[in-house]
């Protein structure tokens, strides 16, 4: 009895060690992670959005703010999980109102392949900027800020490889390169052989004291797109050919309450967005309306947004934003007629109120004051978002 | 025809200067044996008296701060990038920012699976794992409740595994953090055997949590739960549910009120002043209330109920 005791004393510790389970056990029960997103909600437009135009821009598809009245949002299913000790994966398709299921995205990442390392492979959304890769469940608004509507048509996604490094420092600093196939607004026709498009960026990020968070990036996208659909894309489609560059500046600055965000914080971003173009641009690329018109087109066009959300009281949230956009130079010889400015900026007003029972669900009303088109007009939107299934972790 | 395109200059200037700026902080000098990174401050406390000053330890949350809900930050990336360990709670209490911040720093050292990869809940059994899983529970935990440091009984055997990571990590040191393990176990069973008897006349005393991260501590100490503010684990009191809470400590009452130092003590105090019962912050892990180490956790932890158990 009492060798027996001794015995189980000296085994104890190794009892413990041999308990240890290394596998996490957050995964437990989830392999893969699955879940999915249900978003929907009632918009009141004053301006009809079937005639939706930014003056100077031509547009991509799907830019147009969503129908009036009650509509269904995307529904995005999301499945993620380690594929072993070298890889991990994440698949998200979107299930429009239309009832088109579309591959948002679907990409092998390593985890750890060199010091700091990451290459994707797949399709993703690029790192460029802030919001771009960030799904719409995650936005602070209703809706994609005026640079990225007009500029990138909501974001810029692609199929390609994406090569990222974080520098050992005590800033975060993290360089990105990406090589993408092509095929989506801005870029377009898979140019180049499939390679048509482009990306540089750098993050760079801190603290400051326990409450605020930062971070800073430059990011640069470059493309060839040939025969890039714009304007009334399911009718009398234009086309453009050509190069096509965005710079884009951003900045994220958040504060939270002893560094509690879930009881009271403050987040504030703004982005600035450059985007040259130079090639040629053909109107009624199909000759729906009669012949088209081909001729040489060159722009440079800018915008810019800035948004603030406070969260007074846990699960409260009240947020501003304002965004614009502005035609710089451009030159379209035969068809200038499309690209009138009509001496008019377009720009936004919008105030967000929203509610989150939980992290997983939120409900949200949002007025905008709408100068998008010289007749201004009014948006009320309301909008909610839940997800189920498991837990994701929130980028930055 | 755009196969042949120059590639403009504003872009080459930018490439250039991410390959400037890239092989200066390549070679920047690092130092130290070991870098630690502890999701919370109780595993930074238990690194830094296990490391026995060989280890750089980091906490990515203060005691201000509730751990569930941190944001995968800049500056906790920069930290990962650098870590040789990473010691956390698990059971899912990191899980809304820890996976991002693992994988985003690209450090093939501590990604799950690997000796650099430590969660404090795979030595110890879990309670209050739920039967059913649903999230109209509030937020559960499938794996069971993550607040286990609060039973100082479970301090020991995490404590032996982190130091064999320590040891798996850093040969050279091996001996050295091996004595300092045994150091560490034998000055908190001898703080345990004090508590244990300091900690008689709480038994049995009833009292009301803010949220359920009490659980472990009352299972060692035999305190009684009569009451949780939250109506649901995650959820924060309402005004319907304080009230029903109310009533119920007429009939039941409870002794005090406790809540850690990262909650909202507005409704702990709109219910103690009604029960008049005493509102109590508890440190709740190290760096709350003046606990310095993990031993000052405990011994103010008690302190505090001792004073509304008299």
């Amino acid at each position: 009895m009492r060798f027996r005791s001794v015995l189980l004393c000296l085994l104890a510790p190794f009892a413990a060690l041999a308990e240890e389970n290394p596998a996490p056990a957050a995964r437990a029960g989830f392999n893969p992670d699955i879940s999915l997103i249900l978003a929907g909600g009632y918009a009141a437009l004053s301006n009809d959005p079937a005639n939706y135009r930014l003056p100077g821009f031509m547009l991509g598809s799907e830019t147009a703010p969503g129908p009036r009245g009650l509509a269904l949002g995307e529904s995005e299913l999301v499945m993620s999980s380690n594929v072993d000790d070298l890889f991990t994966g994440r698949f998200t398709a979107a299930v429009t109102p239309e009832n088109t299921v579309a591959v948002e995205e679907a990409y092998v990442e390593t985890l750890g392949l060199a010091p700091g390392a990451t290459l994707r492979a797949g399709r993703f959304l690029s790192g460029i900027g802030y919001l771009n890769s960030q799904h719409p469940h995650v936005w602070d608004f209703a809706d994609a800020p005026l640079p990225y509507r007009a500029l990138l048509a909501n974001r810029y996604g692609d199929d390609g490889v994406q090569l990222r490094w974080v520098a050992p420092a005590d800033l975060f600093v993290e360089f990105g390169g990406e090589w993408f196939r092509g095929e989506n607004f801005p870029a377009g026709g898979a140019g180049n052989n499939g390679q048509g498009a482009a990306s540089a960026f750098v993050h760079v990020g801190g603290d400051v004291g326990a409450e605020h968070a930062w971070r800073a990036g430059l990011s640069a996208l470059r493309s060839a797109p040939v025969g890039r659909l714009s304007g009334a894309i399911d009718t009398a489609p234009d086309a453009f050919t050509g190069e096509s560059r965005v710079l884009i500046v951003d900045l994220v600055w958040k504060w939270a309450a002893n560094g509690n965000p879930k009881d009271r914080h403050v987040k504030f971003q703004a982005e600035a967005m450059r985007r040259v173009e130079d090639g040629v641009f053909t109107a009624d690329v199909n000759g729906a309306n009669g012949a088209p018109v081909a001729d040489a087109f060159s722009s440079t066009q800018c915008g810019s947004y800035a948004q603030a959300v406070w969260q007074f009281v846990p699960r409260w949230r009240v947020g501003a934003r304002y965004d614009t956009v502005r035609t710089r130079e451009l030159a379209a010889g035969a068809n200038a007629a499309l690209f009138d400015t009509q001496g008019h900026t377009p720009r936004r007003a919008s105030l967000m109120f929203d509610y989150a029972r939980s992290e997983f669900s939120r409900l949200r009303l949002q007025v905008t004051h709408d100068r998008s088109q010289p007749d201004a007009g009014g948006e009320v939107l309301v909008q909610y978002i839940m997800s189920l299934g498991a837990h994701g972790a929130h980028a930055f | 025809m755009n196969n042949h395109r120059p590639v403009s200059p504003w872009f080459k200037t930018l490439a250039a200067s991410v390959l400037a700026a890239s092989s200066l902080l390549a070679f920047a000098p690092a130092h130290a044996d070991l870098r630690a990174f502890a999701c919370e401050p109780e595993w930074k406390a238990l690194l830094d008296d296990l490391g026995d000053g060989e280890v750089e330890t980091y906490a990515a949350t203060t005691a201000q701060q509730d751990p569930h809900h941190v944001e995968a930050r800049p500056g906790l990336m920069a930290k990962m990038r650098r870590a040789d360990l990473v010691v956390c709670t698990g059971a899912g209490l990191e899980s809304g920012w820890l996976p991002m911040v693992l994988r985003q720093s690209g450090n093939a050292r501590v990604q799950p699976g690997g000796a650099g990869y430590f969660e404090a809940a795979s030595v110890v059994t879990l309670l209050d794992v739920p039967v059913r899983v649903d999230r109209a529970q509030g937020d559960v935990h499938p794996e069971g409740n993550p607040h286990l440091h609060l039973d100082p009984r479970n301090i020991a055997p995490i404590a032996r595994a982190v130091s064999a990571r320590l040891a798996q990590l850093d040969p050279p040191h091996a001996k050295r953090y091996a004595a300092r393990q045994a150091d560490f176990d034998r000055r908190w069973q001898a703080a345990l055997t004090r508590w244990t008897q300091q900690a008689a006349p709480l038994r049995g005393m009833a009292v009301v949590w803010h949220h359920r991260n009490g659980v472990y501590l009352a299972r060692w100490l035999g305190l009684k739960e009569v009451g949780v503010l939250e109506p649901k684990p995650g959820l924060p009191p309402s005004a319907g549910h304080l009230s029903t809470l109310l009533a119920d400590l007429q009939r039941t009452p409870a002794r005090a009120v406790l809540r850690a130092a990262y909650e909202d003590g507005r409704p702990d105090a709109w219910l103690a002043e009604r029960a008049k019962i005493p509102a109590l912050v508890l440190p709740y892990t190290v760096g709350g209330d003046g606990a310095k180490d993990l031993f000052a956790l405990f011994d103010v932890t008690l302190t505090r109920l001792l004073e509304v158990a008299r």
